[in-house]
């Protein structure tokens, strides 16, 4: 277990390393930070004195060290912008982003499974057809289409849903902004989440079918079978938990990816998270939000990642958390 | 009264380019506590028959005629809820490979558990007793402690002990073994067969087995059948199958014993193969492996002559008991 722990700890460092020099040199190479800090009067000569001053014609490893060394206390610089911290700005953001993405697992996981399972056992019925037909379509449409179109449909011609924004918010302890505990806050939640999981739903549906499929034909089943055990014992505790195993490792990963797909909804929808905060980040060269952006997003995928990589080793019995697999 | 008795049994699979009959005109019978053997080539239809018994033949495989008859019920037409409570009840089986037949995930414990709730409806506590006594019948050391493992804790041989466990599990009156030990190592082969052997002798249990391996059918069984090209060519005792085989092709199989070969001597194979199902020649299928065919072979099927306890589908045996 503590084993695991450390492999995992040196991967995530790994991970975020890799993000800070990617964040960094993105630093480097987006516009000219002094314009942003100074107007257009003051003169090229003095512009010198301040790079030289804020230490922007240092090589780039001193740059990149003293970066470094910020960073690590938490430190990303100011947001040009708003003029506060960037972590801070971006921290903020961070529940609306989480619960968004919660509420698109939540979907995906309430209904991925049923449908797959349904699938995999009734390959030949028409809803399985039907099913298949539609995964295709969903993973096909953009997610900003598919946004636009259920702002469309369920806001402007039925109105059964607002179309932008959180709505209510109530503050839980240690400030954070939650949406889930007013009826407004939940309604306002319904139409994001399921935009955002229009293309990780299909795709974890058909996922789960074909392992599904897979696991079905294989000789432990027909055992089952031939013990006389009920449909129900063979097909949700036999093949479901095979079928699982693989879908977890996949669908950690997928959920991570999910954060990205959050700043297409985040804009249709004007959800006042992370993803939309990070593409008016982006508008304004607000180099260092950006770069708050990227390390806090890669801390989430290796948190996730751990997590799936803990629960996995958990369900399945062939792997020991102190290694690899056995 | 035999126990299980098999009629004309059928099983066709669908292909793209028609039907395929894999097996045709099953017909045997299995009293209680008897051990019967079936062998015959790759590909001759044993598996098909064997898990048919308990219609669990592979997609898109089905029986296309004939009855299973267990204790009265024709197993062929049960309801699949009727059919379950025989399954792993009264007929158990062995399947070939212990490395694909145990659910990776589960512990033994459970995969013996459930078939006890299921067919018995003990509770887990007596459930779990029965099934560490059933370890312990099956030579599993420590099986207090093995019953919480799962099935990569174990080793082959351990694994196919563990099936043959559960397939005791219920006290069934019927066993069906497909290969039951041709997936273990050499060594241990011998064991698991006779352990198979000793177990069903004190549980009475009859015994179905199925194998390529006719010394394993002499030490096991007291009858067998003999397959070729999904049919029944030859059964009879197993002494006599094996000592005074009438079928050509039997003939054929125990020449080629290594045992019957000389030392130096080449072995004794039948020339050619065995035909694939989708083309069976016309007549007796194993005429153009024989030696003493005749116009008769090519053409017609032949049915079976009745011999004493024993019975032979061949023209050649026929014409010699009528002269
Ligand atoms: N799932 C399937 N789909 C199509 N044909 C099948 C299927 N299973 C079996 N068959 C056909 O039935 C024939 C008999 O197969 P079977 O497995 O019973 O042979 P066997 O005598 O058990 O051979 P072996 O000694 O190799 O186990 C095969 O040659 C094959 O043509
Ligand atoms: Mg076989």
């Amino acid at each position: 277990m503590i084993a695991f722990f450390i492999r995992r700890i040196g991967q995530a460092m790994i991970v975020m390393f890799v993000i800070s020099l990617i964040a960094f040199s993105i630093q480097d190479n987006l516009g000219d930070p002094l314009r942003e800090l100074v107007g257009q009067s003051v003169s090229e000569a003095e512009r010198q004195v301040l790079r030289d001053e804020m230490g922007l014609n240092d090589p780039f490893l001193v740059q990149y060290w003293r970066f470094l060394k910020r960073a690590v206390k938490g430190d990303l610089g100011n947001s040009y912008f708003f003029k506060r911290p960037a972590l801070e700005v971006i921290l903020e953001k961070l529940p609306a982003t989480v619960e968004l993405v919660m509420g698109a697992t939540l979907i995906i996981l309430l209904f991925s499974i049923p449908i797959g399972v349904y699938c995999a056992i009734n390959p030949r019925s028409w809803l399985t057809k039907l099913m298949m037909g539609t995964s295709i379509i969903g993973i096909s449409i953009p997610v900003f289409l598919t946004a636009i179109l259920l702002i469309y449909l369920f806001s402007i011609e039925l109105g059964w849903f607002p179309s932008f924004g959180r709505g209510e918010t109530t503050v839980l302890f240690g400030g954070w902004h939650t949406g889930l505990l007013t009826r407004d806050g939940l309604m306002h939640l319904i139409l994001p989440s399921i935009a955002l999981s229009s293309i990780m739903l299909p795709l974890f549906i058909r996922l789960i079918r074909s392992e599904m499929m897979e696991v079905l034909e294989q000789e432990y089943i027909r055992f089952a079978w031939a013990k006389g055990l009920t449909r129900k014992r063979i097909w949700f505790l036999h093949a479901l938990k095979n079928t699982l195993l693989p879908v977890i490792t996949v669908g950690g990963v997928q959920i991570g990816t999910m954060i990205a797909y959050t700043i297409l909804t985040e804009t249709v929808f004007q959800w006042p998270g992370m993803g939309f905060l990070f593409l008016e980040a982006v508008n304004r060269v607000d180099t260092p939000l950006i770069i708050a952006y990227l390390i806090v997003v890669g801390l989430i995928f290796v948190i996730t990642n751990t997590l799936v990589d803990l629960i996995y080793g958990l369900v399945n019995p062939t792997v020991k958390l102190t290694g690899g697999a056995a | 009264m035999p126990i299980l008795e098999i009629k004309n049994l059928e099983v066709r699979f669908p292909m793209r380019g028609g039907e395929l009959i894999a097996i045709r005109d099953i017909s045997f019978s299995i009293d209680r506590g008897e051990r019967l053997g079936i062998v015959g080539e790759s590909g001759a239809g044993k598996s098909v028959a064997a898990f048919a018994i308990l219609r669990l033949i592979g997609r898109p495989g089905y029986i296309s005629g004939g009855q299973i008859l267990f204790e009265g019920n024709d197993l062929a037409r049960l309801s699949p809820e009727q059919l379950r409570q025989f399954r792993g009840n009264q007929i158990t089986m062995i399947f070939q490979d212990p490395m694909m037949t145990l659910n990776p995930v589960l512990t033994i414990g459970t995969q013996m558990i459930e078939c006890l709730q299921t067919h018995r409806g003990m509770g887990r506590k007596q459930a779990r007793k029965v099934a560490v006594e059933k370890l312990r019948r099956v030579a599993i050391p420590s099986p207090e402690a093995r019953i919480d493992q799962y099935p990569h804790e174990l080793s082959g041989g351990m694994r196919q002990r563990v099936v043959i466990a559960i397939a005791l599990l219920t006290d069934p009156a019927i066993i069906i073994a497909d290969e039951p030990t041709t997936a273990l190592d050499v060594t241990i082969q011998a064991e698991i067969m006779e352990l198979l052997l000793a177990l069903c002798e004190t549980h009475q249990v009859a015994l179905i087995l199925i194998t390529h391996d006719l010394g394993v059918v002499s030490e096991i069984t007291q009858r067998a059948i003999v397959m070729y090209a999904g049919r029944i060519v030859e059964e009879g005792p197993t002494r006599d199958i094996i000592e005074r085989a009438r079928h050509p092709y039997t003939h054929g199989l125990i020449d080629a014993l290594p045992e019957r070969t000389h030392p130096g001597q080449r072995l004794n194979q039948i020339p050619g193969s065995m035909p694939s199902l989708v083309d069976i020649p016309p007549g007796c299928a194993f005429h153009p492996r024989c030696e003493h065919v005749t116009d008769l072979c090519q053409t017609r099927v032949p049915g079976y002559t009745l011999l004493d306890h024993a019975r032979v589908a061949c023209h050649w045996v026929a014409a010699q008991e009528q002269s």
